[in-house]
């Protein structure tokens, strides 16, 4: 007895369309391989992707209109929310764009010390973004090489400024703490001892023919695309824009470190796994120089700018210190920012984070536009899937880093 | 501050082709007030000079803003990828239905950045593709990022059914 052929196809209705028979799956907003609460409609035929809706929001908590309702330095401490894997960067990012509002020139020494915060935040970022890359496709042991070095940065963030995740580093015109002897100290050993654990990792997943496999040619952006659709940071540079605001507008003390732009051609995940993997090694290079060229000095602005806090000695030594001290304190006074707006940015690990801030004459921000860089990535995501397995979906996803806390702020 | 680049004025065949402009700086940043009629073509022009990167789009709302006499200003930074310079246009809107055409035909990547003001401050982009809402829910009636719309205290929770834990 034979067995008939499938007539499937011939039991559809007669005015059935191709795509009343494709799957729709719901990926997140909860799903561990989103990593963090984002939503992904697929539509797929078989295992292929046909189309993906990506939909965010879910985690919106209007960090733009709390902005509005706190001074500059206390809107930092949201900041640190934001993107919650590189949170330095962030705090940066923020002061950044007030002290562009203000005219506030730094001193030598803070520049320095926030170019190291910022530069360890790439590497902790990078570690984390490459982990998930890895462990999303079966890398775990490189996943736990990885997160043991984040660790590290975290005791030297919580050495630094007390705090390990959200650290609130950055204050308008300076630091909330200088840099100790120790600090310094365990910032060394990182530098001695991570180049090997990189090394590892190049080892462990870089030839590695799964990885390979996974990643080479999935999810191809080109140049043009990355452009069109305001892609910045690794991604766009894996897709050959060579555009780093660290070279291209040279901000705090990066004019004064050797450095390259670490960009690829191919535009898939495989080039962003390379490009991450690449500027973690310039960050080194530019930490080496950075820690052993501290400059001396204060690492506030002075007292008559009137923007940051005044030493103990000042406050408890000079007039000027008092007053200082005592009107930053006062609820009615404190400094006022221009009646002016400025956007200023910097090259977060994640890509171009920029803040739009309008000032109003008072110690609040009148408006406070985050530009986060995962907003136009995520967008991306249905052009990068398309035809591509499902099982690529959580390769692609990870090699764009989103990170839903900034995606919807 | 010294870090900002000396920043170019506008292009000149952009200022021959779009006279009156008002063009200001500050702090090293360059600034383009554009009639809301004329931004299409204005951003469309700029693009085709080089500024081929749409950094951002955003609106600050300047009801209680002091001086102010337009109440909505959209920004758009531009950016070349290839000389790092910038530019800001900026663009006034009034109620009621402030509204402006799209640019999501020079700029793909402006889409969900037009959603974005779209649900934050209610300006409508005519020819906007798929102009729903980012971040707030469907049903949601208000653009929370207006000033007059409250911090806390109107439409989180309250106007929502509650659910306990027996019928959820």
């Amino acid at each position: 007895m034979s067995i008939a052929p499938s007539d499937h196809d011939t039991r559809r209705p007669a005015d059935a369309r191709e795509e009343d028979y494709l799957w729709t799956l719901n990926f997140g907003p909860q799903h561990p391989a989103t990593h963090t609460t984002l939503r992904l409609v697929l539509k797929l035929e078989g295992e292929r992707v046909v189309d993906a809706m990506p939909e965010m929001g879910y985690l919106h908590s209007g960090f733009e209109k709390i902005g509005e309702h706190l001074s500059y330095n206390q809107y930092v401490t949201v900041t640190d929310r934001m993107n919650y894997i590189s949170p330095m960067a962030n705090n940066v990012a923020w002061h950044h764009a007030v002290e562009r509002l203000m005219g506030i020139e730094l001193t030598p020494r803070c520049k320095v010390i926030r170019t190291i915060v910022a530069e360890l935040a790439r590497i902790s970022d990078h570690l984390l973004c490459n982990g998930a890359v890895g462990l999303d496709t079966g890398a775990f042991t490189f996943f736990l090489y990885a997160f043991y070095q984040r660790e590290v940065i975290y005791d030297i963030f919580e050495t630094l400024c007390g705090a390990r995740f959200t650290n609130s580093y950055t204050r308008v015109g300076g630091v909330s703490q200088d840099f100790t002897p120790l600090v310094v100290e365990k910032i060394r050993t990182f530098l001695r001892t991570f180049p090997k654990t990189l090394d590892d990792m190049e080892r462990l997943l870089t030839r590695n023919r799964i990885f390979v496999d996974r990643t080479k040619g999935v999810g191809v952006l080109s140049r043009e695309e990355a452009i069109a659709h305001g892609a910045t940071g690794p991604v766009a540079r894996a897709s050959g824009v060579t555009r780093d605001l660290r070279k291209d507008e040279p901000y705090l003390a990066y004019a004064d470190y050797d450095f390259q732009v670490c960009c690829a051609s191919a535009g898939d995940c495989y080039a962003r796994y390379l490009v991450r993997m690449q500027e973690m090694r310039e960050s080194l290079r530019i930490l080496n120089a950075a820690i052993e060229n501290l400059p001396a000095g204060e690492v506030n602005v002075g007292i008559d700018e009137r923007v940051a806090r005044p030493s103990k000695w000042q406050v408890y030594s000079t007039i000027e210190g008092t007053i200082s001290h005592f009107e930053l304190s006062m609820a009615n006074r404190g400094f006022e920012a221009p009646h002016e707006e400025s956007y200023a940015a910097i090259e977060a690990p994640n890509g171009e984070l920029g803040f739009y801030v309008v000032g109003d004459g008072t110690e609040n921000a009148y408006r406070a536009r985050c530009r986060p860089p995962s907003v136009l990535h995520f967008a991306l995501f249905p052009r990068l899937i398309r035809g591509h397995t499902l099982s690529d979906v959580v390769a692609v996803l990870g090699s764009l880093n989103i990170i839903a806390a900034e995606l919807d702020r | 501050m010294t870090d900002p680049l000396p920043q170019p004025a506008l292009p000149e065949s952009i200022a021959a082709r779009f006279a009156g402009l008002d063009v200001s700086a500050f702090r090293g940043q360059t600034r383009v007030v554009v009639p809301a009629a004329e931004a299409h073509g204005l951003l469309a022009a700029l693009r085709a000079e080089g500024f081929d990167l749409l950094v951002d789009v955003t609106c600050v709302d300047y009801l209680e803003y002091r001086g102010a006499t337009r109440r909505y200003g959209l920004v758009y930074l531009l950016a070349s990828t290839g000389g790092g310079q910038r530019l800001t246009v900026r663009v006034f809107l009034d109620d009621p239905q402030p509204a402006i055409p799209t640019v999501v035909d020079v700029w793909p990547g402006a889409e969900w950045l037009e959603r974005e003001v779209w649900d934050m401050f209610g300006i409508r982009f005519e020819g906007h593709p798929d102009l729903r809402r980012l971040l707030m829910p469907e049903a949601f009636t208000a653009h929370p990022l207006r000033k007059d719309y409250p911090l806390q205290g109107r439409g989180e929770r309250h106007n929502f059914p509650v659910l306990t834990r027996d019928e959820g």
